[in-house]
């Protein structure tokens, strides 16, 4: 077996996934950035960098999948390349739902907000948060990290049910603000659900480390 | 692993001269399923896969230790018939090792030794044992030629079917694709997986990949010693102990 072969590959695989995962986080933070500032143009902006990501995971898969063809990984490098596979596909996921993001800032356009936006400001902060330190724990082998950041889920889980509350409110007092509510109650979900997707990743981490899965979050 | 176990090996020591070459080994082995053994050249695999049919016994200055349990019988108690030991243990090689006879007279030399006469039972013996190692086929119209005009695989399955003759119970494969292209190696594969339904094989293999892919059970050795013994899934996908890990993956030394 040609170890250093393997290693150097292993290597490149984790740094273009770093790249993937820091693209995938501008296009979160851009999205939010985009609601707050009503800007369009940032919105159709972070609508078409998707196709990059994208391209991102394509390419982390067709990496796994020759590194496994060629140099046949077993144990703890087998359970790295199969969860960067993983990964790649989880990020892949958080970059469409920040491309949703954008969606519904499009839709609600510049017509002025009903509320103040407060709690999904906050989700947003952290989700960018928990998937930073998700990607950390992977890089470091952190297990003791992922557990941590994927216990933290509940937190963006308790928000995104205080937000779609509040919003229900707003609509039953005044049905004229239903059509942006729905929007800004989709981009709530859009975060929790990058959330779920945080908490995969430190799922795969615990994998990856230990050999054994741990889906009790 | 199966119910059922066909050799217990129970603290088991081994010595060419002074040196130690198998320390305190503990294993039960499982019957009618594949057992794969590792480790790095000098680890002690292949000497234990001879005390397994007390192989052994034909170098000088050897010592055993402890118990090799087949079926209930301890090998070394004094009261074993070795040369019905060995027709319970066949055994098959690295090399392709075909006597310079005819395909028939190889595989009838076996039976022919422990007594059998009858020409019919013979040609009866001969074909259920080509058949067995999925080489009938190949070589029924040519039974009375010399073996050795075979091809490699073709000899290493007469090989096989030469252990088969005798109906052992146990086949011991020392690196038996070792010398073999890939097409014939997994002819030889397919047919460890098929032979597990009737016998219980161990076999010694250098390809980590080899072992992963046909067998139950995996065994680690290292300077005589079992790091690791367990299914074989496990082994590779998530070792228990460091050394394991760093010898499947190449890391060692």
């Amino acid at each position: 077996m040609q170890r250093k072969g393997l290693d150097d590959n292993i290597e490149k695989l984790k740094n273009e996934m770093l790249i993937m995962g820091s693209k995938v986080e501008k296009a979160i933070e851009n999205s939010i950035d985009a609601l707050k500032k009503q800007d369009i143009e940032l919105a159709k902006k972070i609508m078409k960098s998707d196709d990059q990501i994208d391209n991102y995971e394509l390419e982390l898969e067709e990496m796994c999948t020759r590194l496994i063809a060629t140099q046949q990984p077993v144990a703890h490098d087998l359970r790295t390349v199969i969860v960067i596979s993983k990964l790649a596909t989880d990020l892949e996921r958080v970059g469409d739902h920040a491309s949703n993001i954008a969606k519904m800032v499009i839709k609600i356009g510049k017509e002025p907000l009903i509320k103040p936006l407060i709690d999904i400001p906050r989700m947003n902060d952290i989700v960018i948060y928990r998937l930073r330190e998700s990607l950390k724990a992977f890089i470091e082998q952190d297990v003791e990290l992922a557990h941590k950041i994927a216990k933290e889920d509940e937190e963006v889980d308790l928000l995104d049910e205080q937000i779609l509350r509040e919003l229900l409110t707003f609509m039953m007092e005044e049905p004229s603000t239903i059509r942006q509510a729905t929007s800004l109650i989709f981009i709530s979900r859009f975060l929790e659900r990058i959330g779920d997707h945080a908490t995969n990743i430190c799922e795969r981490v615990i994998y990856m480390s230990t050999g054994d899965w741990d889906i009790s979050y | 692993m199966s119910e059922n176990v066909k050799i217990e090996i129970k603290d088991l020591n081994f010595y060419y001269d002074d040196f130690q070459a198998l320390k305190n080994i503990n294993m039960k082995i499982a019957e009618n399923e594949i057992t794969a053994l590792i480790g790095p050249s000098g680890c002690g695999k292949s000497t234990f896969l001879r005390v397994i049919n007390r192989m052994n016994d034909l170098i000088d200055h050897t010592k055993v230790k402890g118990e090799v349990i087949i079926d209930g019988q301890n090998l070394y108690s004094s009261e074993i018939d070795v040369v019905e030991l060995r027709k319970k243990v066949g055994m098959v090689f690295q090399q392709p090792n075909p006597f310079p006879k005819t395909i028939f007279d190889n595989i009838a030399y076996g039976p022919k030794i422990h007594g059998e006469k009858n020409k019919n039972n013979l040609e009866q013996i001969v074909e259920e044992s080509l058949r067995g190692a999925a080489l009938w086929g190949e070589v029924k119209n040519r039974l009375y030629q010399p073996a050795l005009d075979l091809s490699g695989g073709q000899q290493q399955r007469l090989c096989i079917a030469r252990a088969l003759a005798v109906k052992p119970e146990i086949l011991l494969m020392d690196e038996p694709a070792s010398a073999l292209d890939p097409v014939a190696t997994a002819k030889i594969e397919e047919l460890m997986a098929d032979l597990a339904k009737n016998y219980t094989i161990v076999i010694v293999t250098h390809s980590m990949q080899q072992a992963a892919r046909v067998s139950n059970e995996t065994g680690f050795f290292l300077m005589g010693e079992v790091i690791e013994y367990g299914e074989t899934g496990k082994i590779f996908e998530n070792p228990n102990d460091q050394r394991t890990e760093d010898y499947i993956t190449g890391r060692f030394g």
